[in-house]
């Protein structure tokens, strides 16, 4: 029975990934289609305040409303003019084929998210504890965090979703790994990992590397964005630099503090496993050193000259820093938090 | 840290002061706090790419080995102990100065705005990034009185401009807390560094015990700078057993020990009786001071040595296990040949390989973790030991140097089975009787443990109010226009990075403006 529930999530993670593959397909198609993405700063920012505004007026409301414009940032001009621009085009208006193309990619990516949860939640059942017990697992949470993080995003601004072939190629090829190379059967945990703060500590983490990626890819088109390098044809078709900007600094800031969060919870466990709350485990030291380099990140934007360039390199620094902490850490380096199931 | 750049002019001084003064400027600047982060993460990296001492000195070891040229230049950089190494050090101190000198004028800054009363309201509202304006069918006199019962939970001042209001100055309470905790976690964790100790010691889980009087008895102490190793809180535990238990494929599902333990309490007061525990990974035992966790185990092989002359010794001595997952273990077990005055020539050491679960054949090798059907492949060794020698040597293995100088000769080699027996040439019998087990437990001490916890928490806390908080400023105008109508204008402004007044600025206008608008 419960290995029939393993060969089912199995069967499930496998449609995710399919279903994944295709939306992305849908995705790059649209992000090939798109002349240009002119309406997407507008389309973010009214998504934050223009949209709501516009609801309370049109709602009869009433009010007198002179000169609304976008919070005071002192250091983003840009994005405060930005809402002058065009305004997002309404609902029911007609698509063109390449938006419909990538609505029916989020359609998908929604669909692959659902497919995703039962195939976590049916691989907890089958092993009879909580889904996070080695590199296959963690995968399958940390791409289904990015996921469903993308989705949040998209769902406060749609402007974005050209993008998404960007978030979807990473979490498909880690996907890829996750099932084939680091593959491992359903079983229980050894003795160290029998304890409720796994779920804890484990699931924030993931979760929180999950929500790294979107900041991380988002600074690496920015960056790309905003230097000349990229051919002007492929540069139109990206957000504009305000826009990724905004949008790394707002998922870092939720993904921060759990992240933190995760950190402590894995030292209380440390404490009663291991025996020492920090050790500078390999895992550990390079937590920390992630850690260090998103409160670098939080501390550039808050300082002239970084805020914005300097910034994004180290967010995409601090994404180089979690994904070598889940890859190289794990399988590589011999550590205490060797479980990665892969022999 | 400050993130404002302005400075104020400078004044002519001594130079002396002036280099203290730019060099104190500079070091708590927000530009070179950054510069000192990523020198900290990446001085951190060595420390998970290199073996460190700390944490095992085999790898060290291993390390030297392989790269014999560039380990040393790495040693002397302090590259095997990165977070011991004085640039490690270094680096952090002066992150924390920065962190002190940033952080501490900010709070001064903080504690006085928290006293001030909010800006007067600016001449032209229409300039503020939210701005609206209605005129309401109430007097004045109302209309001012519902702009203040809406500022519930905001600090107003009014003046004959209008009202002024400020709310968000949590943002930047929570953002000192969490620098202040991080200094707090940066203190603790020096602290207990310096008062903790962590002692290993390997007991046989046979009745076996250990008493916490000082390091001697100990496998192997790591004592804080402050830590000498008297004084420690007194309390014996024993181990009256342990069971591992296993998957089919060799995974290990749970190890628990039985142990009883006499507090320092029970000790004083002569208690005789052993409180029972269940000591098992993830369920330490917690004194008063003192945690004991179970952290390793191994087996012990018995042998019975019968001598010519009748004599009998029997040594359990814990074999070290060299694969742990089928717990295939290697060691040496020694014996001194009673009433035999040359030492040199009588010592016997059993070395080799114990199989928890053989796999039977001429190599023994072991094929289950469990001691299901426990297999000894052992060389019987004879002559000087050099446990005379005053050096100390590995309880695990021989002195190679007396078996390469000839002076401990091998006299046989057999694979024995639990009740199974050797010959040797002199008539000594050597009988494998079978396996118990070790376990290995660590004591661990860290006064500041507790404190950490309450820092961490408040960091955390520190850094949800300082990311979630909004600091923004509210302003209002009211003004008569006769037939008891009133002009109100409100502005608003957000003071920090975060976007997002734009939703609670709608609001206010919905409350203030929209009622009773014309």
């Amino acid at each position: 029975m419960l290995v029939q529930l393993a060969l089912y999530s199995d069967r499930f993670y496998m449609a995710a990934v399919g279903v994944y593959v295709f939306a992305m397909v849908l995705h790059g198609w649209e992000f090939a289609r798109a002349r240009t993405a002119a309406p997407e700063p507008a389309a973010l920012l009214a998504g934050r305040d223009g949209s709501v505004s516009a609801e309370i007026g049109a709602s009869g409301v009433g009010a007198t409303v002179v000169g609304l414009r976008a919070d005071g940032d002192a250091g983003h001009p840009a994005a405060a003019s930005a809402v002058d621009g065009p305004p997002p085009p309404a609902q029911g208006a007609a698509r063109s084929p390449a938006e419909r193309m990538g609505r029916m990619g989020v359609s998908l990516v929604v669909l692959g998210a659902g497919l995703q949860l039962v195939s976590i939640v049916l691989r907890g059942v089958a092993a009879q504890r909580w889904p996070l017990g080695n590199m296959y697992e963690f995968i399958s949470a940390i791409t289904f965090a990015a996921v469903v993080t993308w989705l949040v995003v998209l769902k406060r601004g749609n402007g974005l979703r050209p993008v998404g072939v960007f978030v979807l190629f990473p979490v498909v090829v880690l996907q890829f790994l996750g099932g084939t190379v680091l593959y491992t059967q359903a079983a229980p945990v050894m003795p160290a990992l029998q304890s409720y703060w796994l779920v804890v500590h484990v699931t924030t983490v993931s979760i929180a590397s999950g929500l790294f990626f979107v900041p991380g890819i988002a600074s690496i088109l920015f960056l790309l964005r905003s230097s000349d390098r990229l051919p002007t044809a492929l540069a139109a078709k990206v957000p504009s630099a305000e826009a990724l900007d905004r949008l790394a600094y707002r998922v870092t800031i939720v993904a921060f503090p759990l992240y933190t969060f995760a950190v402590i919870a894995g030292a209380i466990w440390a404490e009663a496993a291991w025996g020492r709350f920090w050790g500078w485990d390999p895992k550990e030291t390079v937590a920390f050193v992630a850690w260090v380099i998103y409160a670098a990140y939080l501390h550039a934007r808050a300082t002239a000259g970084w805020r914005s360039g300097g910034a994004a390199w180290v967010n995409v620094l601090g994404l180089a820093a979690v994904v070598f902490n889940l890859f190289f850490i794990n399988l590589v380096v011999a550590g205490l938090h060797s479980y990665a199931g892969v022999n | 840290m400050v993130a404002t750049e302005t400075r104020p002019p400078e004044a002519p001084g001594r130079p002396a002061w002036t280099v203290l003064r730019n060099g104190w400027r500079a070091l708590t600047s927000m530009r070179i706090a950054l510069v000192l982060l990523f020198l900290l993460a990446l001085g951190a990296l060595p420390g998970a790419l290199l073996p460190q001492r700390s944490l095992n000195q085999r790898l060290v070891d291993q390390y030297f080995a392989d790269h014999p040229s560039l380990a040393p230049l790495l040693d002397r950089l302090g590259f095997f102990d990165v977070f011991a190494a004085p640039w490690f050090a270094a680096v952090y101190l002066l992150l924390m100065i920065s962190l002190v000198g940033c952080v501490l004028p900010r709070a001064l800054e903080h504690a006085k705005a928290l006293r001030a009363a909010p800006v007067a309201v600016p001449r032209n509202l229409a300039r503020l990034p939210h701005h609206a304006v209605a005129t309401l069918d109430v007097p004045a006199e109302e209309a001012t009185a519902a702009v203040r019962a809406r500022l519930k939970g905001w600090r107003v001042a009014e003046s004959p401009e209008g009202i002024s209001a400020e709310k968000g100055y949590l943002r930047e309470a929570g953002n000192l807390v969490f620098h202040l905790a991080l200094i707090g976690l940066l203190v603790g964790f020096a602290g207990g560094k310096l008062f903790g100790y962590e002692g290993q010691v390997i007991v046989q889980a046979d009745g076996g015990q250990f008493c916490n009087t000082g390091i001697l008895g100990y496998d192997s102490f790591r004592a804080g700078l402050r830590v000498d190793g008297t004084g420690l809180d007194p309390f014996c535990i024993k181990v009256d057993d342990f069971t591992a238990t296993y998957l089919p494929n060799g995974q290990a599902a749970a190890f628990a020990a039985t142990v009883g333990y006499q507090s320092a309490d029970d000790l004083a007061a002569g208690v005789q009786t052993w409180r029972p525990f269940p000591l098992a990974v993830n369920h330490p035992l917690r004194l008063d001071g003192e945690r004991v966790y179970l952290q390793g185990h191994g087996y012990t092989p018995r042998f019975t040595v019968t001598f010519p002359d009748g004599q009998q010794r029997t040594g359990a001595i814990q074999w070290s296990p060299v694969d742990l997952t089928t717990m295939l273990s290697e060691g040496a077990t020694k014996f001194q040949r009673p009433g035999v005055s040359d030492r040199k020539v009588s010592g016997l050491a059993i070395t080799g390989l114990l199989a928890p679960t053989t796999s039977g054949g001429n190599v023994v090798t072991s094929v289950f973790p469990a001691p299901d059907d426990p297999q000894v492949a052992v060389d019987v060794l004879r002559g000087d030991l050099g446990l005379d020698d005053g050096r100390g040597q590995s309880i695990f293995s021989v002195d190679q140097g007396k078996v390469d100088s000839g002076a401990l000769v091998k006299v046989a080699r057999a694979n024995l089975l639990p009740g199974e027996s050797l010959r040797l040439d002199d008539g000594t019998v050597v009988r494998f009787d079978g396996v118990g087990q070790w376990v290995n437990l660590q004591v661990s001490h860290d006064p500041a443990e507790l404190v950490m916890l309450v820092f961490a928490i408040a960091l955390l806390g520190g850094l949800l109010c300082s990311l979630t908080v909004r600091r923004r400023r509210f302003w209002a105008k009211i003004t008569p226009s006769g037939e008891g109508r009133a002009v109100v204008e409100i502005g608003g402004l957000a003071r920090t990075d975060r976007a997002g007044y734009g939703e609670e600025f709608d609001r206010l206008r919905a409350d203030l403006l929209a009622r009773k608008d014309s």
